[in-house]
């Protein structure tokens, strides 16, 4: 029976990591941009609230919660809301633990998993993009070659967050050619790999604050048994799907970011005495951020359920993603269009909303719900 | 507890309207199309048996008085079965038997005995049609201008005026012994606060149908201009207070504009299905074509149609969720108002551009009345315009979300 309510423990969680963005992420966030970089002391906060470890099961030191897809999407349009360069690094962890919680094999687990119940933030990322101007998951350049009892990978990744600090990294290269999704895989690489370059941190348009890096790869060499998954591989479009959900609700926590300021704004701001929301032009715009975020909202509600319910959802969560992408970037254009000259004034904050919309069509893998 | 699951009783039922949209509406759509004002009479007769006169929409009626009080499915029923419904045609829904808009009205703002007297015709063994006038020449969206006037004399309400774009308004009044809910006021003064509905019988005297309309659209609705000159009606068919106690006060008016918060995502579930119609047309197409949809791929990489479709499909989807959850918040008992016209909004927009675009991809074909994708281009529009076009939608959103008043966003 259809059903839009929250249950206790959904809500209490989206409130939970509400009030954390409110209190943490958008008070230090200009800053963050500004400065490029984001205080320990607020990662370690974050990685308090315990998001990643709540899904890894008691053996391997976790809370053992059901992983829950709807749940990560909640978190995700929150913290994107907070601030999406802070939220992208505290949930890069995600990037590398979930994939192996769900696809690794059990000593993949039990060598990796511990780290993220640790007390102390565990820095791993995920290599997915690569610089190329029609760059997508399923046909990427990266290789990886079987050569005896290793793996050896040649190619170039970018966009990787937490890349400068991560311990280690889930490479993502073709395995099999012409084989789309099906042939890409996961190598665990471990950031002293030999062949493994990082190169300098990349200077983006927005997620200033967010560390993301280039990675080369020269015939990079790891073991066989690096291989996510082992030699059966992993679902690299499900993880796809996961990333792209995420991507969805985040975008949203962006885009409404920007709706609510600039609300507010057009509310207070008065020209031909009244408020400028007075005005059709600006109401209207309002009206539809208003309506084309609860849409993308929406779109990510149903795919999360539907992944959480075991359904195939990669046309969703593709179409979906494409969706909050275009939406986000129409919805902090039209709040910086709002605030006319003074959204274009970095003493706003939506002209940094609308650098960090900005990215969302590129983004593959960049967080995971 | 989130679920984007229908129920069973709502997915039997919407495959049962589905067999019915496909096996009996879809194969006549173009000709009720063309012999417009003509009624599908074996479709009237065949719907009107299967839903005992509660009209698709409320073809749960029954079971929603039995539930009271209690959460109910009874607005998502709709919904999805106006969506299988107009997926079969949109006209032709329209132009089916049932307590329609008038019959809404006073299911909200009636006295049971009022219910009783005005709605147990419509369960009767012939069909029966209800309608609801508020447009007139001089007042559309603006509901306070109405110029129709109703003046108590004794035991009667007298109404003088004229109203247009009644849909089902020959059906209710020349063609069976329908009802009709007109909105006028008892007090020019009052503004919003004297506008009230009145409820006219079929045979009332100086109560005359002058126009059917040559639409765009949804020909086979009869959209109708009634006239009143001197129509005198008991003085108990007014639903809610006949005083105007308050000048400021609008309680009464906005109990029946809350008609509206059921009706729009009602009319949305109708743009959707025609949307869908278009969108199931195009799919079916690419197959025997072997155009394939590539889903997944870098947009640089998507040709221009496949871009069309991805956004088609997408908004369809988004459309049909924000419906959706319109409904469901109705039927739970929260207040929508907001969410309806979302709903409405976006539906309304939306499937105007996918069917205009189904066209564009089909090229001559598309243009060509052998296909029904210029029917449905024509039929999808109306949802952007009646029960509010989706500029009083966007109006009410704006106000919502700003919380403003209608003096503060005109």
């Amino acid at each position: 029976m259809v059903s839009f309510q929250l249950d206790d423990e959904q809500r209490m969680i989206r409130d939970t990591v509400a009030d954390f963005a409110k209190n943490e992420l958008r008070p230090a966030a200009r800053k963050c941009d500004e400065e490029g970089t984001i205080p320990e002391e607020l990662v370690r906060k974050a990685w308090d609230l315990g998001l990643v470890r709540n899904a890894i099961p008691e053996s391997f030191g976790g809370f053992g919660a059901e992983r829950s897809v709807f749940q990560g999407v909640l978190v995700a349009e929150e913290l994107a809301w907070g601030d999406l360069s802070i939220a992208l690094h505290v949930m890069a962890p995600a990037l590398f633990a979930l994939p192996v919680l769900e696809m690794g094999t059990g000593e993949q687990k039990s060598e990796h998993l511990p780290r993220f119940c640790a007390d102390e933030f565990a820095a791993a990322t995920m290599a997915v993009v690569e610089p190329s101007m029609s760059f997508d998951p399923a046909s990427m350049t990266t290789r990886a070659d079987p050569d005896g009892g290793d793996y050896v990978l040649n190619g170039r990744k970018c966009l990787v967050p937490l890349g400068s600090q991560a311990e280690t990294f889930l490479v993502f290269a073709v395995t099999a050619r012409g084989a789309g999704y099906a042939g890409v895989d996961g190598f665990i690489v471990p950031r002293k790999t030999t062949g493994l370059k990082k190169r300098e941190r990349e200077k983006n348009m927005g997620l200033k604050a967010l560390d993301t890096i280039e990675l080369e790869l020269k015939e990079c060499r790891v073991p066989r048994n690096n291989r996510l998954g082992g030699d059966g591989g992993c679902n690299f479009l499900k993880l796809m799907n996961y990333s792209r959900i995420a991507l969805t609700a985040a975008a949203v926590g962006v885009a409404r970011a920007a709706f609510e300021y600039s609300r507010d704004y057009a509310k207070e701001r008065v020209a031909f005495g009244e408020p400028i929301a007075s005005r059709q032009a600006i109401a209207f715009m309002l009206a539809e951020m208003a309506i084309e975020i609860d849409a993308a909202r929406l779109l990510a509600w149903e795919a999360a359920w539907k992944m959480d319910r075991g359904e195939d959802v990669s046309r969703q969560a593709y179409l979906a993603k494409r969706y909050s992408a275009d939406m986000v970037m129409k919805t902090t254009d039209r709040a910086v269009q709002i605030l006319g000259g003074h959204g274009y004034i970095r003493e706003h904050p939506v002209e940094m909303w609308l650098r960090n919309g900005r990215g969302f069509a590129a983004f593959e893998g960049l967080c995971m719900v | 507890m989130i679920d984007f699951e229908l129920s069973p009783r709502i997915r039997n039922m919407r495959n049962l309207i589905h067999q019915f949209a496909a096996n009996s509406v879809r194969p006549v759509a173009r000709d009720y199309d063309e012999r417009e004002h003509e009624k599908p009479a074996d479709l009237i007769k065949m719907v009107h048996g299967m839903t005992k006169g509660a009209g698709f929409s409320g073809m749960s009626r029954k079971e929603g008085k039995e539930e009271e009080g209690k959460p109910s499915e009874r607005t998502l029923m709709g919904a999805v079965l106006a969506e299988e419904m107009t997926w079969g045609d949109a006209g032709i829904t329209l132009s089916l038997p049932g307590p329609g808009l008038g019959g809404a009205a006073i299911q909200t703002a009636g006295t049971p005995e009022q219910k009783e007297r005005f709605l147990d015709r419509f369960g009767g063994d012939k069909p029966v049609w209800g309608a609801m006038a508020i447009t007139e020449p001089n007042a559309g969206s603006d509901t306070a201008a109405i110029t129709t006037t109703a003046v108590r004399d004794g035991d009667e309400w007298v109404l003088n005026g004229e109203k247009i774009f009644v849909t089902a308004g020959k059906s209710a009044i020349v063609d069976s012994d329908g009802i009709v809910v007109v909105w006028a006021t008892v007090d020019r003064s009052a503004g919003r606060a004297g506008i009230k509905p009145f409820v006219v019988e079929k045979g009332t005297p100086g109560m005359t149908l002058t126009k059917v309309e040559n639409k765009l659209g949804i020909r086979a609705s009869d959209t109708c201009s009634i006239t009143f000159e001197d129509c005198r009606i008991p003085c108990d068919n007014i639903l809610g207070s006949p005083e105007v106690v308050d000048k400021t006060r609008t309680e009464g008016f906005k109990k029946v504009m809350a008609t509206f918060d059921a009706t729009r995502p009602l009319v949305a579930a109708m743009a959707i299905g025609v949307g869908r119609a278009a969108l199931d047309f195009l799919f079916d197409c690419f197959e025997k074509e072997g155009i394939e949809i590539r889903y997944g791929l870098n947009p640089n990489k998507l040709s221009g149609l496949e871009r069309d479709v991805m956004d088609m499909e997408t908004n369809l989807n988004a459309a049909r969720l924000l419906t959706w959850r319109a409904c469901w918040m109705l039927d739970n008992r929260m207040s929508n108002t907001l969410e309806a016209a979302m709903a409405k909004a976006k539906a309304g927009l939306a499937v105007t551009l996918i069917t205009q675009k189904a066209i564009e991809i089909m090229g001559p074909l598309g243009y060509s009345r052998k296909l029904l994708l210029e029917k449905w281009m024509r039929d999808a529009k109306i949802n952007d315009i009646f029960e509010g076009t989706g500029q009083i939608q966007m109006l009410i959103v704006a106000r919502r979300v700003l919380d403003f008043t209608r003096a503060q966003l005109k």
